[in-house]
């Protein structure tokens, strides 16, 4: 039982991060206070990946040259495509970043790679969380800038106090 | 050298990765373009030629079955392999003619809903969010998918804000839906995370035959499925996950909302297919219990609980809104069925309702634009202040609700025969009961249009003022549209029957 | 005498090492953690460094925000266009190959990496100091001991 919870001890923190991201998320009225809950829920699932993909032992998967007599890289393999979409409230764009990845493949018992593969993925994901994240602050910024206020409860009653049949009744938002 | 490019024989060759490459340069080329007009001519050049390209992708498919592309000239399962064939090349050929359609009307449309320093960078935000939904569709590698999921996204939420300057709601809208659609994809790279160490590929076609050969079922792959089904869930709008949808729908600028609500989810839709029927093995036990018990009965209730909120809204857009979530359910309870009938009727719900919503909206924003209206009770008398428009939206809304003759009532009708195919007769009396709801709320918006006076401004009746007629091509383009299709209905049943078939039809 | 004179003299011995560590990183990423994501960061952090310290007026007269929108859009183009550069050679997208044609080496894939990570260098960091522009350079309507 011990030993079982020592080997999967990583998945309990990611399960914790998880969940604190989430709570963090909906209990909170504050906008800026929600987006740090979402940075907690994405960071769980890197470490999700991270940990999932160590290779106890493993060196970096680069194949080297052993002259002319050797073989060339054996299949090595590319992947992984990162979008990178950056937006702040006055231009959007992406960009497109493709690593090259290594060889993954165990060569026969000799040296054990890393796979790079889990922290490509990572690197993605990490990238879409910052994007996101600066573009949410911007929202922030603006609702700021309008309303008056980043608490959601004020800005529903805002949002009903002018509903109510356009305006209200005194002319000025409360 | 030179003289192979541009032959056709290249460019049948090259025109899927060329369907994400050209948008992805075209935007940011427009996002510094220093004139607005300018930028929409770039805009509309883009999706032109991306409509031209995936309707020869869509040819291809029809002719040869599959169409592969290995980028970067690295076969799959090494490399990220683009993958079409029968289930989503309608799709491509639908984003595509749709992001053209609803480009001409946006050279209006934008003038009047966006800041002028703001325009070129707005079109710059919508290409990249239409090739994000075009490499969403077009991808053959699982995590490719949440790369270009989040690239549509994040300008999506971009675009949604941009329409604070015709009502500020537009921001609190947009932050909800960054909020939940940012929760949905990391959902969805969970999943893909447990997949990925289930079988160690992210290729599409691999992965399923590896989760065959394994014999499918073990707890990771059931918990990668939960995962997978509730984020997608989540950018699709099944019925709990739907909070977002209303407020993005409702405040964003009108040439956003009719491409969104005709695409995005759709889009999401096409990847729950491919993930459910695809890539997990569908004839696993807790994928057949999860069809009829998740999605299907999520689908009736997302349809009963949408058409009910739809009936009370004030606002037309709003109203729409919460109607798409009830065909979104239509479309569920399709594909819940699991059988080769219900899956092709889900997917006809599928392209049909994508013109029904889009002829609507570009409609509510033909009035917008015209009057400065979005109530309900704010469309009396539109028959006579602007026909042709109201004309469009009476069609449309035929359409919706499924009257003969419409594209709506091919798709309808095809979801009755599944379910009593099916032996779902609970589901024949759901979809019955939902019509007639529909039936309610746009009969509320046909009798603001076509029975009631014009409103009076200081005793004077509102003139006639009827909608340019860049904007009149898109909307009745989608209405004659839902008409054709509705009387010689062959297409889209073809193509939806070979979409089943490509899912293996079914179970 | 400015009360920041120990950090502008220290800034000022440090910020070029920060832009020349964040080519090391863009460089060392064929061998090794690094790449064009983490190098364009780092060079963003510097340029950010100084808008901290030395106010974002001169920040904006040393990286001048129409370099930053026209770095964002070059960045991308070179990418891509590296893409079209293969197209143009007869290969399929991003088939770095016939970039630098090469039996017994890898040279084009060398050359392609190099040139997209360089694209990547040049979005990522402007982009970065675009979003850091974007957000310092609006005035606040309530002072900051009003909140």
């Amino acid at each position: 039982m011990l030993t079982m919870i020592a080997e999967h001890f990583n998945y309990g923190v990611v399960i914790i991060l998880m969940m604190t991201g989430l709570y963090v998320v909906f209990a909170s009225d504050n906008m800026v206070k929600k987006l740090v809950g979402l940075s907690v829920f994405q960071t769980s699932v890197f470490l999700l990946y991270i940990t999932m993909g160590k290779v106890r032992g493993g060196v970096p998967p680069i194949i080297e040259p052993t002259g002319d007599g050797g073989h060339e890289p054996v299949a090595s393999a590319g992947h992984g495509e990162a979008a990178i979409s950056h937006a702040s409230e006055q231009a959007s764009h992406g960009a497109e970043h493709a690593a090259q990845a290594g060889d993954h493949a165990v060569q026969a018992a000799e040296i054990l790679y890393s796979n790079p593969l889990p922290h490509v993925l990572i690197l993605t994901a990490i990238v879409v969380g910052v994007a996101t994240l600066a573009v949410g602050l911007a929202l922030v910024v603006r609702v700021r800038e309008v309303y008056g206020t980043i608490e959601e409860a004020e800005i529903d009653a805002i949002n009903y106090a002018f509903d109510l049949e356009g305006y209200n009744p005194e002319g000025e938002i409360r | 050298m030179l003289s192979a490019i541009l032959s056709p024989e290249w460019i049948v060759r090259e025109a899927p990765v060329a369907l994400i490459v050209l948008p992805l340069m075209m935007a940011v080329i427009t996002a510094i373009l220093p004139r607005e007009r300018l930028a929409w001519l770039v805009v509309m050049g883009t999706t032109i030629a991306c409509s031209v390209l995936s309707f020869i992708v869509l040819r291809e498919v029809l002719a040869n079955g599959v169409v592969d592309y290995a980028l970067g000239g690295w076969e799959p399962p090494l490399g990220i392999a683009l993958h079409v064939d029968g289930l989503n090349a309608p799709i491509l050929f639908l984003i595509s003619v749709i992001g053209a359609l609803c480009t001409l009307y946006a050279m209006r449309s934008v003038t009047a809903e966006v800041e002028p320093k703001k325009r070129p960078p707005f079109y710059a935000a919508f290409l990249v969010s239409f090739a994000g939904l075009l490499g969403m569709v077009i991808t053959g590698d699982a995590f490719n998918v949440f790369v270009f999921l989040e690239v549509s996204s994040i300008s999506t939420y971009v675009l949604v804000a941009m329409g604070s300057s015709r009502d500020r709601r537009a921001l609190n809208s947009a932050y909800n839906y960054l909020i939940l659609g940012s929760i949905g994809a990391t959902f969805f790279v969970i999943g893909l995370g447990f997949l990925f160490m289930e079988t160690g590929t992210l290729n599409m076609i691999d992965i399923a035959a590896t989760l065959k050969a394994a014999g499918g079922g073990s707890r990771v792959v059931q918990v990668a499925f939960a995962f997978i089904v509730v984020g997608l869930g989540l950018k699709l709008a099944m019925f709990p996950l739907h909070l977002w949808l209303p407020g993005a729908y409702a405040y964003s600028p009108s040439y956003v909302t009719a491409f969104l609500a005709a695409t995005a989810t759709k889009a999401a839709l096409y990847l729950l297919l491919r993930f459910v029927f695809t890539i997990f093995d569908p004839s696993a036990d807790f994928i057949i219990s999860s069809l009829t018990w998740l999605l299907a009965v999520l689908g009736v209730v997302g349809m009963f609980a949408a058409s009910l909120q739809a009936i009370f809204q004030n606002d037309a857009r709003r109203l729409l809104a919460f109607s798409s979530v009830a065909q979104i359910g239509y479309m569920l309870l399709g594909i819940g069925m699991g059988t080769a009938l219900g899956l092709t009727a889900g997917y006809t719900h599928l392209l049909g309702h994508a013109m029904t919503k889009g002829a609507l909206f570009l409609c509510l924003g033909a009035v917008w634009y015209r009057y400065g209206i979005t109530r309900v009770s704010e469309l009396n008398g539109l028959m006579k202040t602007m026909p042709l428009t109201a004309t469009a939206m009476i069609i449309a809304g035929l359409s919706l609700i499924g009257v003969p003759g419409t594209i709506g009532f091919i798709s309808k009708w095809a979801l009755l025969t599944a379910a009593a195919d099916n032996g779902w007769w609970w589901a024949v009396g759901a979809i019955v009961a939902t019509s007639i709801l529909a039936l309610i709320y746009i009969g509320r918006m046909l009798e603001a249009i076509l029975l009631q006076e014009p409103p009076k401004i200081d005793g004077e009746t509102v003139a006639r003022n009827e909608a340019p007629l860049t904007m009149l091509i898109p909307m009745w383009t989608l209405a004659l549209a839902c008409i054709y299709f509705g009387i010689n209905s062959a297409w889209p049943i073809e193509l939806a029957g070979r979409a089943a078939a490509v899912l293996g039809g079914g179970l | 005498m400015n009360t920041h004179l120990i950090l502008r003299t220290v800034s000022k011995l440090l910020i070029p090492l920060i832009v020349i560590f964040g080519l090391y990183v863009q460089f060392h990423g064929d061998f090794g953690p690094g790449g064009g994501f983490q190098a364009g960061v780092i060079v963003a952090a510097g340029v950010i460094l100084y808008a901290l310290i030395f106010g974002i007026e001169a920040c904006k007269l040393a990286v001048p925000p129409s370099w930053v929108r026209i770095g964002m859009t070059a960045g991308v183009l070179l990418y891509t266009g590296t893409g079209v550069a293969t197209w143009i050679m007869g290969a399929s997208f991003l088939d770095y190959d016939v970039l630098a044609y090469n039996p017994h080496h890898p040279a084009g894939q060398h050359l392609g990496i190099l040139l997209v990570e360089l694209g990547v260098l040049f979005t990522v960091a402007t982009v970065m100091v675009a979003v850091f522009y974007a957000f310092a350079s609006r005035t606040p309507d309530l002072k900051d001991g009003d909140w």
